[in-house]
């Protein structure tokens, strides 16, 4: 099976590797579907909802925010962090077109079996 | 972890056992999959063939082939990406192929799971550190200037 449209960037490292890594992981995937309402959060109001630190909070805001995931901003004396939507339509994008190969083969498969 | 995978149901009108030979024989796996493998899949090791889609000839279809319990469960682990000869994909995280085999009125429900999106190999962990202040951050801000640029 091939994912011909990905030939060129296999030569780089794909970025999607990054997000997708940022993303699994359960407690970071709460802050993303936490801050998926659209409204920004600060930090406090993070931790007020997860069973874990401020600290590891930061620490996995950190990698959202590397990813591109999440985005920061100064309001007055606190940090504020809003989800940024493009790396993750990019994934949702890329695993479609992985989808799309799939039930190509999978369509011949069929084919090669009833024939 | 959490798992980022896709997941595709196909039924097929034929007995469970047609089916698995067409997945496991690796003569009839290499028609529909459009690969020429050299020898039969066993468990724990390597199988490898040059692919057959036009254009693609010059490169190596690998995968490790990890689980093949009888007309239940067929899976490899492999690089989807692994489509430029210049690039050595050993140190890269695979992702892991099931195929799942259910018998049903009409045939055979085969389930495919593809899985591990989310396991980025040691050293790119380590590219994704460094990329703090440039990199992935700096590219999609880049993209996004270029869009501004050039409504």
């Amino acid at each position: 099976m091939l994912r011909k449209s990905h030939k060129r960037r296999a030569a780089h490292q794909p970025p999607h590797a990054v997000v997708f890594a940022a993303l699994g992981d359960k407690t970071r995937l709460a802050l993303v579907e936490r801050l998926s309402g659209g409204r920004s959060a600060s930090i406090l109001e993070l931790t007020a909802d997860a069973p874990i630190t401020r600290q590891a909070v930061t620490k996995h805001l950190r990698v959202l925010e590397d990813a591109g995931i999440v985005r920061s901003k100064r309001a007055g004396r606190e940090t504020r962090f809003a989800l940024h939507l493009a790396p993750l339509h990019g994934l949702q994008v890329y695993l479609d077109r992985v989808g799309r190969q799939w039930d190509e083969t999978l369509g011949r498969l069929k084919a090669f079996v009833e024939e | 972890m959490a798992e980022i995978k896709i997941e595709k149901r196909i039924e097929i009108d034929a007995p469970v056992a047609r089916v698995w030979r067409a997945l496991t024989d690796y003569r009839e796996f290499g028609e529909w999959f459009r690969v020429a493998l050299e020898a039969p899949f066993v468990p724990g090791k390597t199988a490898r063939g040059r692919i057959l889609h036009p254009g693609y000839e010059h490169v190596v279809w690998e995968a490790v082939i990890q689980k093949m319990e009888p007309e239940r469960l067929f899976s490899f682990s492999w690089h989807p990406y692994a489509v430029d000869p210049k690039t050595d994909y050993s140190k890269e995280a695979p992702t892991l192929v099931e195929f799942r085999l259910e018998k049903t009125a009409a045939g055979t429900l085969l389930t495919l799971v593809e899985s591990g999106f989310e396991n980025l190999p040691a050293h790119r962990r380590d590219e994704a550190l460094r990329m703090n202040d440039g990199g992935w951050t700096q590219q999609v801000k880049n993209i996004e200037r270029h869009v501004a640029e050039k409504p």
